[in-house]
Protein backbone atom coordinates (compact mmCIF):
# COMPACT_ATOMS: atom_id res chain seq x y z
CA UNK A 1 0.00 0.00 0.00
CA UNK A 2 1.31 3.50 -0.82
CA UNK A 3 1.58 6.41 1.57
CA UNK A 4 -1.33 8.21 0.03
CA UNK A 5 -3.36 4.81 0.73
CA UNK A 6 -2.57 4.21 3.99
CA UNK A 7 -3.32 8.09 5.10
CA UNK A 8 -7.06 7.89 3.46
CA UNK A 9 -7.90 4.30 5.24
CA UNK A 10 -6.26 5.73 8.46
CA UNK A 11 -8.92 8.77 8.14
CA UNK A 12 -11.56 6.43 6.93
CA UNK A 13 -11.37 4.61 9.70
CA UNK A 14 -11.43 7.42 12.30
CA UNK A 15 -14.10 9.04 10.99
CA UNK A 16 -16.44 6.32 11.46
CA UNK A 17 -14.93 5.47 14.53
CA UNK A 18 -15.68 9.00 15.57
CA UNK A 19 -19.10 8.52 14.15
CA UNK A 20 -19.86 5.57 16.06
CA UNK A 21 -19.11 6.40 19.34
CA UNK A 22 -21.05 9.54 19.09
CA UNK A 23 -23.92 7.16 18.05
CA UNK A 24 -23.41 5.01 20.63
CA UNK A 25 -23.52 7.87 23.60
CA UNK A 26 -26.66 8.72 21.99
CA UNK A 27 -27.92 5.58 22.65
CA UNK A 28 -26.63 4.82 25.32
CA UNK A 29 -28.55 7.79 27.01
CA UNK A 30 -31.52 5.65 25.25
CA UNK A 31 -30.33 2.58 26.80
CA UNK A 32 -30.01 4.24 30.86
CA UNK A 33 -33.47 6.09 30.48
CA UNK A 34 -34.99 3.10 29.18
CA UNK A 35 -33.79 0.84 31.48
CA UNK A 36 -34.49 2.92 34.71
CA UNK A 37 -37.51 3.65 33.61
CA UNK A 38 -38.26 -0.22 33.72
CA UNK A 39 -35.99 -0.55 36.81
CA UNK A 40 -38.61 1.66 38.68
CA UNK A 41 -41.68 0.32 37.25
CA UNK A 42 -42.20 3.22 34.51
CA UNK A 43 -42.23 3.13 31.19
CA UNK A 44 -39.13 5.80 30.07
CA UNK A 45 -39.36 7.42 27.06
CA UNK A 46 -41.99 6.06 24.30
CA UNK A 47 -43.01 8.95 22.71
CA UNK A 48 -40.85 9.94 19.88
CA UNK A 49 -40.36 7.41 17.59
CA UNK A 50 -40.84 3.75 18.35
CA UNK A 51 -39.79 2.45 21.36
CA UNK A 52 -38.59 6.08 22.11
CA UNK A 53 -35.71 5.41 19.28
CA UNK A 54 -35.87 9.20 18.67
CA UNK A 55 -35.74 10.27 22.00
CA UNK A 56 -32.04 11.23 21.74
CA UNK A 57 -32.37 13.00 18.53
CA UNK A 58 -34.88 15.20 20.56
CA UNK A 59 -33.07 16.11 23.24
CA UNK A 60 -29.59 16.96 21.49
CA UNK A 61 -31.86 19.56 19.38
CA UNK A 62 -33.42 20.89 22.48
CA UNK A 63 -29.69 21.04 23.77
CA UNK A 64 -28.47 23.32 20.79
CA UNK A 65 -31.17 25.39 20.71
CA UNK A 66 -31.23 26.29 24.80
CA UNK A 67 -29.54 29.50 25.95
CA UNK A 68 -25.69 29.35 26.74
CA UNK A 69 -26.07 31.22 29.95
CA UNK A 70 -21.95 31.71 31.09
CA UNK A 71 -21.74 32.86 34.64
CA UNK A 72 -20.10 36.39 35.57
CA UNK A 73 -17.44 35.00 37.38
CA UNK A 74 -15.43 32.44 35.66
CA UNK A 75 -12.64 32.23 34.39
CA UNK A 76 -13.36 32.30 30.71
CA UNK A 77 -10.55 30.45 29.49
CA UNK A 78 -10.62 27.41 31.35
CA UNK A 79 -14.15 27.14 31.72
CA UNK A 80 -14.51 27.03 28.07
CA UNK A 81 -11.84 24.54 27.99
CA UNK A 82 -13.13 22.26 30.26
CA UNK A 83 -16.11 19.98 28.41
CA UNK A 84 -13.68 19.82 25.41
CA UNK A 85 -10.83 18.46 27.92
CA UNK A 86 -13.30 15.89 29.07
CA UNK A 87 -14.28 14.73 25.45
CA UNK A 88 -11.19 14.33 23.79
CA UNK A 89 -9.33 11.89 26.14
CA UNK A 90 -12.75 9.09 26.19
CA UNK A 91 -12.54 9.23 22.30
CA UNK A 92 -9.04 9.41 22.18
CA UNK A 93 -8.99 5.74 23.94
CA UNK A 94 -11.12 4.18 21.13
CA UNK A 95 -8.14 4.52 18.80
CA UNK A 96 -6.14 1.39 20.10
CA UNK A 97 -9.72 -0.85 20.66
CA UNK A 98 -9.91 -3.45 17.92
CA UNK A 99 -13.86 -4.13 17.06
CA UNK A 100 -12.24 -6.50 14.58
CA UNK A 101 -10.64 -9.52 12.89
CA UNK A 102 -8.93 -8.79 9.46
CA UNK A 103 -11.47 -7.70 6.34
CA UNK A 104 -11.27 -7.21 2.87
CA UNK A 105 -12.93 -4.11 1.42
CA UNK A 106 -12.41 -2.87 -2.06
CA UNK A 107 -9.34 -5.07 -2.70
CA UNK A 108 -7.90 -3.43 0.49
CA UNK A 109 -6.85 -5.99 3.67
CA UNK A 110 -8.19 -3.90 6.56
CA UNK A 111 -7.57 -4.32 10.16
CA UNK A 112 -10.56 -3.63 12.23
CA UNK A 113 -8.36 -0.97 14.59
CA UNK A 114 -7.39 2.38 14.04
CA UNK A 115 -3.45 1.86 15.26
CA UNK A 116 -2.98 -1.22 16.89
CA UNK A 117 0.18 0.06 19.27
CA UNK A 118 2.73 -1.74 21.14
CA UNK A 119 1.86 -0.28 24.21
CA UNK A 120 -2.17 -0.28 23.40
CA UNK A 121 -3.30 -0.97 27.14
CA UNK A 122 -0.76 1.87 28.35
CA UNK A 123 -1.78 4.14 25.66
CA UNK A 124 -5.36 3.68 26.73
CA UNK A 125 -4.64 4.71 30.78
CA UNK A 126 -2.42 7.48 29.70
CA UNK A 127 -5.27 9.08 27.75
CA UNK A 128 -8.16 8.01 30.08
CA UNK A 129 -6.14 9.77 32.73
CA UNK A 130 -6.18 12.98 31.29
CA UNK A 131 -9.93 12.89 31.71
CA UNK A 132 -9.64 13.85 35.04
CA UNK A 133 -8.90 17.62 34.16
CA UNK A 134 -11.82 18.37 32.54
CA UNK A 135 -13.90 18.36 35.98
CA UNK A 136 -11.24 19.60 37.84
CA UNK A 137 -11.08 22.45 35.46
CA UNK A 138 -14.56 22.62 35.24
CA UNK A 139 -14.92 23.10 39.43
CA UNK A 140 -12.04 25.43 39.45
CA UNK A 141 -13.40 28.13 37.13
CA UNK A 142 -16.92 28.25 37.62
CA UNK A 143 -16.65 30.17 40.48
CA UNK A 144 -18.91 28.22 42.64
CA UNK A 145 -18.74 26.53 45.68
CA UNK A 146 -20.94 23.32 44.48
CA UNK A 147 -19.10 23.07 41.57
CA UNK A 148 -15.16 23.51 43.58
CA UNK A 149 -16.37 20.88 45.66
CA UNK A 150 -17.41 18.60 43.08
CA UNK A 151 -13.95 19.24 41.34
CA UNK A 152 -12.29 18.13 44.70
CA UNK A 153 -13.84 15.48 45.23
CA UNK A 154 -13.02 14.46 41.83
CA UNK A 155 -9.23 14.73 41.82
CA UNK A 156 -9.33 12.95 44.87
CA UNK A 157 -11.50 10.15 44.08
CA UNK A 158 -9.58 9.15 40.55
CA UNK A 159 -6.30 9.69 41.92
CA UNK A 160 -6.97 7.27 44.94
CA UNK A 161 -9.03 4.85 42.28
CA UNK A 162 -6.28 5.03 39.53
CA UNK A 163 -3.64 3.21 41.28
CA UNK A 164 -6.00 0.45 41.68
CA UNK A 165 -6.95 0.65 38.40
CA UNK A 166 -3.69 0.50 36.48
CA UNK A 167 -2.82 -2.76 38.87
CA UNK A 168 -6.52 -4.45 38.12
CA UNK A 169 -5.01 -5.46 34.62
CA UNK A 170 -1.29 -6.13 35.52
CA UNK A 171 -2.46 -9.75 36.35
CA UNK A 172 -3.71 -10.18 32.58
CA UNK A 173 -0.58 -8.50 31.41
CA UNK A 174 1.69 -10.99 33.41
CA UNK A 175 -0.04 -13.78 31.86
CA UNK A 176 -0.06 -12.63 28.25
CA UNK A 177 3.19 -11.02 27.96
CA UNK A 178 1.91 -8.37 25.70
CA UNK A 179 0.37 -4.61 25.79
CA UNK A 180 -1.04 -5.14 22.27
CA UNK A 181 -4.82 -5.09 22.71
CA UNK A 182 -4.71 -6.27 19.12
CA UNK A 183 -2.54 -9.44 20.67
CA UNK A 184 -4.99 -9.88 23.80
CA UNK A 185 -7.70 -10.48 22.10
CA UNK A 186 -5.86 -13.18 19.75
CA UNK A 187 -4.81 -15.08 23.48
CA UNK A 188 -8.36 -15.60 24.46
CA UNK A 189 -9.36 -17.36 21.19
CA UNK A 190 -11.24 -19.86 23.16
CA UNK A 191 -14.55 -19.54 25.58
CA UNK A 192 -12.81 -20.61 28.73
CA UNK A 193 -9.43 -18.56 27.66
CA UNK A 194 -11.41 -15.22 28.21
CA UNK A 195 -9.26 -13.39 31.06
CA UNK A 196 -12.00 -12.77 32.97
CA UNK A 197 -11.69 -16.84 34.02
CA UNK A 198 -8.21 -16.75 34.67
CA UNK A 199 -8.45 -13.69 36.19
CA UNK A 200 -11.31 -13.27 38.09
CA UNK A 201 -10.53 -10.48 40.93
CA UNK A 202 -8.84 -8.74 38.45
CA UNK A 203 -11.75 -8.07 36.25
CA UNK A 204 -14.04 -7.48 39.94
CA UNK A 205 -11.02 -5.07 40.71
CA UNK A 206 -10.89 -3.76 37.01
CA UNK A 207 -15.03 -3.27 37.17
CA UNK A 208 -15.01 -1.38 40.13
CA UNK A 209 -12.36 0.96 39.81
CA UNK A 210 -13.36 1.72 36.12
CA UNK A 211 -17.00 2.82 37.73
CA UNK A 212 -15.01 4.77 40.10
CA UNK A 213 -12.97 6.17 37.68
CA UNK A 214 -15.90 7.28 34.95
CA UNK A 215 -17.88 8.86 38.24
CA UNK A 216 -20.45 6.65 38.20
CA UNK A 217 -23.01 5.75 40.75
CA UNK A 218 -22.49 4.39 43.23
CA UNK A 219 -19.61 6.15 43.01
CA UNK A 220 -20.59 9.60 41.52
CA UNK A 221 -20.23 12.03 44.19
CA UNK A 222 -18.44 14.85 42.58
CA UNK A 223 -21.96 15.26 41.18
CA UNK A 224 -24.41 14.15 43.88
CA UNK A 225 -27.37 15.81 43.73
CA UNK A 226 -28.69 15.39 47.00
CA UNK A 227 -25.55 17.65 48.24
CA UNK A 228 -23.82 19.56 45.03
CA UNK A 229 -26.62 20.39 42.84
CA UNK A 230 -24.69 18.70 40.62
CA UNK A 231 -21.19 18.82 41.05
CA UNK A 232 -18.60 19.99 38.95
CA UNK A 233 -21.55 21.01 35.59
CA UNK A 234 -23.48 22.82 38.01
CA UNK A 235 -22.91 26.47 35.75
CA UNK A 236 -22.84 25.03 32.45
CA UNK A 237 -26.16 25.34 30.15
CA UNK A 238 -27.13 24.14 26.91
CA UNK A 239 -24.02 22.96 24.36
CA UNK A 240 -21.47 22.90 26.69
CA UNK A 241 -23.36 20.40 29.29
CA UNK A 242 -24.29 18.45 26.40
CA UNK A 243 -20.74 18.14 25.90
CA UNK A 244 -19.93 17.05 29.57
CA UNK A 245 -22.77 14.37 29.27
CA UNK A 246 -21.63 13.31 25.69
CA UNK A 247 -18.36 13.01 27.61
CA UNK A 248 -19.29 10.73 30.55
CA UNK A 249 -20.96 7.90 28.35
CA UNK A 250 -18.12 8.17 25.75
CA UNK A 251 -16.12 7.28 29.00
CA UNK A 252 -18.29 4.79 29.81
CA UNK A 253 -18.36 2.87 26.18
CA UNK A 254 -14.28 3.39 26.42
CA UNK A 255 -14.11 1.57 29.35
CA UNK A 256 -16.88 -0.88 28.24
CA UNK A 257 -14.80 -1.59 24.90
CA UNK A 258 -11.53 -1.65 27.06
CA UNK A 259 -13.38 -4.11 29.21
CA UNK A 260 -14.81 -6.01 26.52
CA UNK A 261 -11.20 -6.25 24.72
CA UNK A 262 -9.08 -7.27 27.35
CA UNK A 263 -11.52 -9.59 29.85
CA UNK A 264 -14.00 -10.28 27.60
CA UNK A 265 -12.29 -11.72 24.63
CA UNK A 266 -13.01 -9.19 22.58
CA UNK A 267 -14.61 -9.31 19.20
CA UNK A 268 -14.67 -13.17 19.33
CA UNK A 269 -17.07 -15.79 19.53
CA UNK A 270 -19.67 -18.28 17.17
CA UNK A 271 -21.73 -17.42 14.03
CA UNK A 272 -22.72 -13.86 14.41
CA UNK A 273 -19.92 -11.88 12.52
CA UNK A 274 -17.11 -10.40 14.63
CA UNK A 275 -18.59 -6.10 15.29
CA UNK A 276 -21.54 -7.95 16.17
CA UNK A 277 -20.04 -9.81 19.03
CA UNK A 278 -18.52 -6.80 19.87
CA UNK A 279 -21.17 -4.60 20.21
CA UNK A 280 -22.89 -7.92 22.52
CA UNK A 281 -20.62 -7.61 24.85
CA UNK A 282 -20.15 -4.07 24.88
CA UNK A 283 -23.69 -3.33 25.00
CA UNK A 284 -24.08 -5.81 28.11
CA UNK A 285 -21.18 -3.92 30.08
CA UNK A 286 -23.12 -0.48 29.43
CA UNK A 287 -26.67 -2.54 30.69
CA UNK A 288 -24.24 -3.64 33.82
CA UNK A 289 -22.88 -0.09 34.34
CA UNK A 290 -27.18 1.34 34.37
CA UNK A 291 -28.27 -1.45 36.71
CA UNK A 292 -25.63 -0.74 39.29
CA UNK A 293 -26.71 2.70 39.09
CA UNK A 294 -30.54 1.82 39.32
CA UNK A 295 -29.79 -0.29 42.19
CA UNK A 296 -27.25 0.88 44.41
CA UNK A 297 -26.82 4.15 46.81
CA UNK A 298 -24.28 6.40 46.88
CA UNK A 299 -21.06 5.57 49.17
CA UNK A 300 -20.47 8.42 51.48
CA UNK A 301 -16.94 10.15 51.07
CA UNK A 302 -14.99 8.45 53.70
CA UNK A 303 -15.89 5.07 53.00
CA UNK A 304 -15.32 5.82 49.22
CA UNK A 305 -11.69 6.46 50.03
CA UNK A 306 -11.29 3.73 52.54
CA UNK A 307 -12.77 1.60 50.41
CA UNK A 308 -10.31 2.56 47.71
CA UNK A 309 -7.29 2.72 49.66
CA UNK A 310 -7.95 -0.38 52.50
CA UNK A 311 -9.63 -2.69 50.03
CA UNK A 312 -9.25 -2.64 46.50
CA UNK A 313 -5.60 -1.40 47.19
CA UNK A 314 -4.09 -4.34 48.70
CA UNK A 315 -6.14 -6.70 46.91
CA UNK A 316 -5.30 -5.57 43.68
CA UNK A 317 -1.61 -6.09 45.16
CA UNK A 318 -2.13 -9.63 45.90
CA UNK A 319 -3.97 -10.46 42.90
CA UNK A 320 -0.62 -9.15 40.68
CA UNK A 321 1.40 -11.20 43.38
CA UNK A 322 -0.44 -14.41 43.34
CA UNK A 323 -0.80 -14.23 39.66
CA UNK A 324 2.71 -14.05 39.27
CA UNK A 325 3.63 -16.46 41.48
CA UNK A 326 1.59 -19.16 39.65
CA UNK A 327 2.10 -18.15 36.00
CA UNK A 328 5.96 -17.19 35.64
CA UNK A 329 7.24 -19.07 38.28
CA UNK B 1 8.87 12.10 5.54
CA UNK B 2 7.57 15.67 5.55
CA UNK B 3 4.73 14.65 8.01
CA UNK B 4 7.05 13.65 11.22
CA UNK B 5 9.17 16.65 9.91
CA UNK B 6 6.39 18.89 11.07
CA UNK B 7 5.18 17.20 13.85
CA UNK B 8 7.99 17.66 15.67
CA UNK B 9 8.22 20.99 14.92
CA UNK B 10 5.02 21.44 16.06
CA UNK B 11 5.84 19.22 19.20
CA UNK B 12 9.59 20.72 19.93
CA UNK B 13 7.30 24.12 19.67
CA UNK B 14 4.80 23.54 22.26
CA UNK B 15 7.03 21.89 24.45
CA UNK B 16 9.50 24.94 24.44
CA UNK B 17 7.03 27.69 24.35
CA UNK B 18 4.28 25.96 26.90
CA UNK B 19 7.63 25.79 29.31
CA UNK B 20 8.20 29.16 29.10
CA UNK B 21 4.75 30.23 29.41
CA UNK B 22 4.61 28.22 32.72
CA UNK B 23 7.39 30.40 34.19
CA UNK B 24 5.87 33.53 32.88
CA UNK B 25 2.65 33.22 34.54
CA UNK B 26 1.27 34.95 37.40
CA UNK B 27 -1.51 32.77 37.49
CA UNK B 28 -1.13 29.03 39.63
CA UNK B 29 -3.76 27.36 37.50
CA UNK B 30 -2.94 28.43 34.53
CA UNK B 31 1.12 27.48 34.73
CA UNK B 32 -0.04 24.36 35.64
CA UNK B 33 -1.90 23.97 32.41
CA UNK B 34 1.11 25.14 30.70
CA UNK B 35 2.75 22.27 32.46
CA UNK B 36 0.77 19.75 30.84
CA UNK B 37 0.64 20.96 27.31
CA UNK B 38 4.72 21.12 27.49
CA UNK B 39 4.62 17.49 29.05
CA UNK B 40 2.33 16.48 26.42
CA UNK B 41 4.76 18.00 23.62
CA UNK B 42 7.65 15.97 25.49
CA UNK B 43 5.69 12.87 24.89
CA UNK B 44 4.76 12.96 21.39
CA UNK B 45 8.46 14.07 20.64
CA UNK B 46 9.35 10.61 23.01
CA UNK B 47 7.01 8.44 20.70
CA UNK B 48 8.94 10.12 17.67
CA UNK B 49 11.94 8.45 18.92
CA UNK B 50 10.37 5.53 19.04
CA UNK B 51 10.52 5.10 22.78
CA UNK B 52 7.23 4.40 23.39
CA UNK B 53 7.09 3.46 26.68
CA UNK B 54 8.91 6.47 28.24
CA UNK B 55 6.32 8.86 26.24
CA UNK B 56 3.31 7.13 27.85
CA UNK B 57 4.97 6.25 31.21
CA UNK B 58 5.34 10.50 30.88
CA UNK B 59 1.79 10.91 30.41
CA UNK B 60 0.53 8.11 32.71
CA UNK B 61 3.34 9.55 35.74
CA UNK B 62 3.16 13.36 35.48
CA UNK B 63 0.36 14.65 33.42
CA UNK B 64 -2.52 11.79 34.57
CA UNK B 65 -0.94 11.57 38.89
CA UNK B 66 1.39 14.03 39.82
CA UNK B 67 -0.16 17.50 37.86
CA UNK B 68 -4.05 16.42 38.92
CA UNK B 69 -2.16 16.51 42.50
CA UNK B 70 -0.77 20.00 41.60
CA UNK B 71 -4.22 21.19 40.51
CA UNK B 72 -5.90 19.34 43.63
CA UNK B 73 -3.44 21.83 46.02
CA UNK B 74 -4.39 25.00 44.14
CA UNK B 75 -7.93 24.76 44.27
CA UNK B 76 -7.60 23.37 47.75
CA UNK B 77 -5.89 26.69 48.86
CA UNK B 78 -7.77 28.48 46.41
CA UNK B 79 -4.44 30.55 45.14
CA UNK B 80 -4.87 33.33 42.33
CA UNK B 81 -2.26 34.71 41.03
CA UNK B 82 -3.28 38.30 43.06
CA UNK B 83 -1.92 36.73 46.39
CA UNK B 84 1.80 35.95 44.69
CA UNK B 85 2.31 40.05 44.65
CA UNK B 86 2.49 40.59 48.33
CA UNK B 87 4.85 37.42 49.37
CA UNK B 88 8.76 37.65 48.14
CA UNK B 89 9.73 35.02 48.91
CA UNK B 90 13.13 34.78 51.19
CA UNK B 91 15.74 34.40 49.36
CA UNK B 92 18.50 37.02 47.74
CA UNK B 93 18.62 38.21 44.42
CA UNK B 94 22.30 36.74 44.72
CA UNK B 95 21.83 33.33 45.76
CA UNK B 96 18.95 33.15 43.05
CA UNK B 97 21.51 34.15 40.24
CA UNK B 98 24.16 31.65 41.79
CA UNK B 99 21.67 29.00 41.75
CA UNK B 100 20.47 29.83 37.98
CA UNK B 101 23.79 29.96 36.91
CA UNK B 102 24.87 26.47 38.33
CA UNK B 103 22.03 24.97 36.59
CA UNK B 104 22.68 26.69 33.26
CA UNK B 105 26.01 25.33 33.14
CA UNK B 106 24.61 21.76 34.40
CA UNK B 107 22.39 21.99 31.27
CA UNK B 108 25.30 23.07 28.94
CA UNK B 109 27.51 20.23 29.72
CA UNK B 110 24.71 18.19 29.14
CA UNK B 111 23.83 19.03 25.86
CA UNK B 112 27.65 19.29 25.00
CA UNK B 113 27.91 15.59 25.63
CA UNK B 114 24.70 14.99 23.18
CA UNK B 115 25.03 12.98 20.14
CA UNK B 116 24.81 15.35 17.29
CA UNK B 117 24.16 14.43 13.69
CA UNK B 118 27.87 15.67 12.91
CA UNK B 119 29.48 13.48 15.98
CA UNK B 120 26.88 10.72 15.45
CA UNK B 121 28.41 8.41 13.19
CA UNK B 122 30.88 7.29 15.41
CA UNK B 123 28.27 6.98 18.03
CA UNK B 124 25.52 5.56 16.07
CA UNK B 125 23.74 1.88 17.33
CA UNK B 126 22.06 0.28 15.13
CA UNK B 127 18.29 0.26 16.64
CA UNK B 128 16.44 -2.95 16.95
CA UNK B 129 12.75 -2.90 15.52
CA UNK B 130 11.42 -3.13 19.33
CA UNK B 131 13.63 -0.84 20.60
CA UNK B 132 11.76 1.25 22.89
CA UNK B 133 8.81 -0.53 23.71
CA UNK B 134 8.16 -2.56 26.92
CA UNK B 135 10.25 -5.54 26.85
CA UNK B 136 13.97 -4.24 26.11
CA UNK B 137 13.78 -1.22 28.34
CA UNK B 138 12.21 -3.98 30.98
CA UNK B 139 15.14 -6.21 30.40
CA UNK B 140 17.99 -3.29 30.89
CA UNK B 141 16.06 -2.10 34.00
CA UNK B 142 15.68 -5.74 35.62
CA UNK B 143 19.42 -6.42 34.71
CA UNK B 144 21.99 -3.93 33.82
CA UNK B 145 20.57 -1.09 35.32
CA UNK B 146 18.82 -3.70 38.71
CA UNK B 147 20.58 -1.55 41.30
CA UNK B 148 20.10 2.36 40.26
CA UNK B 149 16.58 1.04 39.59
CA UNK B 150 15.48 -0.56 42.87
CA UNK B 151 17.37 2.44 44.81
CA UNK B 152 14.85 4.92 43.49
CA UNK B 153 12.26 2.95 45.09
CA UNK B 154 13.96 2.71 48.09
CA UNK B 155 14.35 6.69 47.86
CA UNK B 156 10.38 7.27 46.64
CA UNK B 157 9.26 4.98 49.64
CA UNK B 158 11.67 7.52 52.16
CA UNK B 159 10.11 10.18 50.76
CA UNK B 160 6.79 8.96 51.13
CA UNK B 161 7.15 7.66 54.62
CA UNK B 162 9.04 11.42 55.33
CA UNK B 163 5.88 13.46 54.15
CA UNK B 164 3.80 11.37 56.22
CA UNK B 165 5.35 11.90 59.39
CA UNK B 166 5.96 15.67 58.41
CA UNK B 167 2.23 15.79 58.04
CA UNK B 168 1.35 14.17 61.13
CA UNK B 169 3.56 15.90 63.17
CA UNK B 170 1.65 18.86 63.60
CA UNK B 171 -1.51 17.39 64.60
CA UNK B 172 -2.22 17.37 68.45
CA UNK B 173 -3.65 14.33 70.20
CA UNK B 174 -6.68 15.56 70.52
CA UNK B 175 -6.78 15.15 66.70
CA UNK B 176 -6.12 11.38 66.88
CA UNK B 177 -9.19 11.35 69.26
CA UNK B 178 -11.41 12.41 66.50
CA UNK B 179 -10.78 9.88 63.94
Amino acid sequence: MSYTEIMLISSIKVIVVVLAVLTGCAYSTWLERKLVGHFQHRIGPNVAGPFGLLQPIADAIKLVFKEDIVPNNVERITYALAPIVVFIPALLSFAVVPFGDKVTMFGYQIDMVISDLDIGVLFVFAVTSLGVYGIVLAGWSSGSKYSLLGGVRSSAQMISYEVAYGLSIIGVLVIAGTLSMKELVAQQSSFFDWFIFRQPVGFVLYVICAIAETNRAPFDLPEAESELVAGYHTEYSSMRFAMFFIGEYANMLAVSCVATTIFLGGWQGPLLPPIIWFAIKVALFMSFYIWLRATLPRLRYDQLMNFGWKVLFPLALLNVMVTALIYRL
Amino acid sequence: MLLELVIFYVAAVFAIGAALLMILQRNPVASVLYLIVSLLAQATLYIQLSAMFVGAILVIVYAGAILVLFLFVIMLLNLRGEQFEEKRPRLGRATKMVISLALLVELLMIVKQTAFPERMDRLMVEATPDFGSVKPVAELLYTQYLYPFELTSILLLVAIVGAVIMAKRGRTDHDEEDK
